[in-house]
């Protein structure tokens, strides 16, 4: 178990490794830093003068790949790639445009982002499976065909009308909690139980659909119409045999989003002022930081890495044909 | 063979018509990609009607009435995005004075579209008018006759102009126009459900009263009461559009004073690009590697896995968040490179195509390649090896036919998540041009407008609607494509 961990995760560098080649090719290769310094600086009336400073303030006036001017180790070291992508492998992720230190802000701003992501994926998990038992329980009736066509119509509709409804309605004309906002502790309630019911809602659609698909795959297999020979109630059937075989096709779309909760959600914080990484990345990405873009890049594809791993282990929990070797 | 030389004639008398008319062409990028992709379509469609296996199963998508409803929205979509895919610049009128001969094209990029819709295009407001409002939404000081001033609602320019005393003749004035619209829409319709069910029963040898009861009684081979319903519904909005929106905004205006519905309708091209050409962009990579992981196996299968392992580690947004920002950074930097602003928009709608399309070809690629697996250990093709049959005539003649639903369903899957993708993209700024009217676009503006009281909520409800409308037929056309193409769900 342990050598097999340990071997996955040595899988992980060299895609590591590509993540990060690609994105310093699209942040510097692509475009020269010089280019960055006219775009933030503005296109008009830049000095080759204020494009130096903002490369030296930036940290961005090395060259590239190959330091020719600097002694033994250090032609490799003294470059931009050294310093702005190696240093992401040991979660150095540097500061920002304005100064701050971007791992401490990671830091800071997890918790709300959890705070939203961890509710609205586990009860979102309940409800959809719910749902969708539901509608594998009255199979091929109009309870289930309305269900699908509701699942459909609850697909088609925007996640943003979803946020800009519930916002309207809820906070603006009913005044039951605040628009938008966020504060520790306790009083965090009134400010997420809004963003919360909204994500449950906007992700039943396609999750329930998805999930019926898959029980209705199961429904039609020998077991379970042993299972019924035996006498055994539909009830019974659905909860006990069906639902903890289809866990296996469940658990390998589901697991892999668990380390992504960290990376909040982008466009619910935005619109609900949660100070998470969500909004974290849309104000980074809006001002044109690189620096937290690339730093959230790296995390997302660790996470996303971390995810797959999960997903092989949880396997061996849920599904004893498996064995890791 | 007589469908393509009927293409030929009509295309020709297309390019002559073109040429006789003193425009300049501008074909952008995505217009050449849209109809790339509409000849591509065409050879299909003329491929397939020689071979009843590849029809039978788009038969059966066709006789669901809900997939044949959705087909019919669908279409009415398409007809909009073509008509607003043909570019041109039209040419100024000699000016008085000048010497040379030579010719002048203005620098406004138009399509046909805007052609069709000039009245709602050239009519514009000051500023925000509720839909079939005679008044602007804010009150202005304005100077009267006497030489007083006042705060009223200013009469709006072009909305209800033709009225005397909105106040008093407004309400009545809008429910004539509807009762002419419906009126009109029914009579259209009638006739022209009339005309094809005669079409239909010479067709079929009946007598047009058999042939219209077999098709009231759902009994037709194709479920022709959901298509009539919907083309009615289609005919009724279309005259309502006509009957009222020449004379008011039917859909109100935005800031600047532009017809919401006008906005709506060039939004619907928008979509259509991102979600037809992203997947026309990423389609051959998906397949070719794919497949490939999938047949050669060995390192080739090691190196193909670890790109789209990469590439999918990546989460999406952010992706498509650094690619924009950087062609961005680009475009900003190379002004000279492009003609007009609609030229420079359309090179960054079709870099947010090429990106989601980089983002979005990992799970098909994964797909194909465990599909593959599969088929390789099969006994034909197994067979086909062992007679020594080459490995490209064994993937385009055995495995590529073979896994042809997969990418159906793929394709026709990503559609509506592309299209709500591009709204989502859009309000986080990296979606398309500022400048290029989208549903994401009119979102992203209206939203500001929400805390105004009595509140804007015209243009999000347009966007909404059309939006909603394109996705919500997809959803179900590409349900219908699911179960007709996927052996699994079986003949559900």
């Amino acid at each position: 178990m342990l050598a097999y961990i340990v071997r996955r995760s040595l899988y992980a560098i060299p895609i590591l490794i590509g993540v990060n080649l690609l994105t310093f090719w699209l942040f510097f290769v692509v475009n020269s830093p010089d280019d960055m310094a006219r775009m933030q600086l503005g296109m008009k009336h830049v000095t080759p003068e204020a494009i130096e400073r903002w490369k030296a303030d930036q940290g961005y006036d090395k060259p590239l790949l190959y330091n020719a001017a600097a002694e033994g180790g250090d032609k490799f070291t003294h470059t931009i790639f050294f310093d702005k992508s190696v240093s992401l492998f040991v979660f150095d992720f540097g500061t920002a445009d304005d100064g701050r230190d971007i791992g401490y802000d990671i830091r800071q701003r997890m918790w709300p982002s959890l705070m939203l992501a961890i509710p609205v994926f586990v009860i979102g998990l309940l409800v959809t499976i719910t749902f969708a038992l539901l509608m594998a329980f009255f199979r091929a009736t109009y309870v289930d065909y309305a269900g699908v066509v509701l699942c459909v119509i609850l697909m088609s509709i925007s996640a943003l009308f979803y946020i800009i409804g519930g916002q309207y309605l809820i906070s603006k004309l009913m005044h039951l909690v605040p628009i938008s906002g966020y504060d520790g502790g306790l009083s965090a309630f009134k400010f997420l139980i809004l963003p919360v019911v909204i994500g449950i809602i906007s992700g039943i659609g396609a999750g329930s659909r998805w999930y019926r698909t898959i029980f209705l795959e199961e429904v039609n297999k020998d077991y379970v119409r042993t299972a019924r020979a035996k006498g055994l109630p539909e009830r019974v059937v659905l909860f006990k045999h069906v639902l903890k075989n289809a866990m296996i096709p469940i658990l390998t779309g589901v697991v892999v989003t668990i380390p992504m909760l960290f990376m909040g959600s982008l466009i619910t914080e935005s619109f609900f002022g949660i100070p998470g990484l969500g909004s974290y990345t849309i104000d980074a990405i809006r001002a044109q930081d690189f620096g937290i873009v690339r730093a959230m890049v790296f995390l997302g594809s660790v996470l996303y890495i971390i995810g797959l791993l999960l997903t092989d282990l949880s396997y061996t929990l849920v599904d004893p044909r498996v064995r890791l070797s | 063979m007589r469908l393509p030389v009927r293409l030929t004639v009509l295309l020709a008398a297309i390019g002559l018509g073109l040429w006789l008319v003193p425009v300049k062409m501008v074909v952008l990028w995505t217009d050449a990609l849209v109809f790339l992709l509409v000849a591509v379509l065409t050879a299909f469609v003329i491929y397939m009607r020689g071979k009843p296996h590849l029809r039978a199963p788009w038969g059966q998508v066709i006789r669901r009435p809900l997939a044949a409803a959705s087909l019919v929205v669908l279409c009415a979509y398409v007809v909009v995005g073509l008509l607003d895919s043909v570019h041109f610049r039209e040419q100024l009128s000699a000016q008085a004075g000048t010497e040379n001969n030579e010719i002048h094209y203005s620098v406004e990029v138009l399509s046909l579209l805007d052609l069709l819709a000039t009245p709602l295009r050239t009519r514009l407001e000051k500023s925000y008018s509720a839909p079939l409002a005679a008044q602007l939404y804010s009150k202005e000081t304005v100077t009267l006759d006497d030489g007083s001033t006042a705060r009223i609602y200013p009469r709006l320019d072009y909305g209800g102009a033709h009225l005397d005393d909105p106040a008093s003749q407004r309400g009545a004035d809008i429910a004539q126009r509807s009762l002419m619209a419906l009126l009109f829409g029914l009579l259209a319709w009638a006739a022209l459900v009339a005309a094809w069910v005669a079409w239909l029963a010479r067709r079929h040898g009946h007598g047009f009263r058999d042939e219209l009861q077999v098709i009231l009684r759902g009994e037709a081979d194709l479920p022709w009461r959901s298509i009539f319903a919907t083309v009615g519904a289609l005919i009724l909005f279309i005259a309502c559009a006509l009957k009222l929106g020449i004379a008011y905004h039917l859909l109100g205006t935005d800031k600047v004073g532009n017809d919401v519905l006008y906005l709506s309708l060039k939004s619907i091209r928008t979509g259509l690009v991102i979600g037809t050409l992203t997947t026309l962009i990423m389609l051959p990579f998906a397949v070719l590697l794919g497949i490939m992981a999938g047949h050669f196996r060995g390192w080739v299968d090691d190196v193909i896995q670890y790109i789209y392992t990469t590439l999918s580690s990546i989460p999406g947004v952010l992706l498509i968040a650094a690619a924009i920002l950087s062609v961005q950074v680009y475009i900003a930097n190379n002004p000279e490179l492009f003609e007009t602003v609609v030229e420079r928009a359309d090179l960054r709608l079709l870099f947010l195509c090429m990106i989601l399309g980089i983002t979005s070809w990992t799970g098909l690629c994964r797909l194909l390649r465990g599909e593959t697996l599969k088929l390789r250990e099969m006994d034909y093709i197994q067979a086909a090896q062992a007679f020594g049959v080459g490995h490209f005539k064994i993937i385009t003649r055995h495995i590529l036919p073979n896994v042809m639903h997969i990418v159906l369903i793929a394709v026709v899957l990503d559609f509506s998540a592309l299209v709500l993708a591009e709204a989502v993209l859009s309000y986080v700024g990296v979606g398309v041009d500022p400048s290029m009217v989208s549903w994401g676009n009119m979102i992203n503006s209206a939203r500001l407008e929400m805390a105004r009281e009595p509140v804007v909520w015209w243009s999000l409800i347009a966007a909404f609607c059309f939006m909603f409308l394109l996705v919500l037929a997809a959803n179900l056309f590409s349900d219908a494509v699911r179960d007709a193409f996927d052996p699994r769900t079986g003949r559900g």
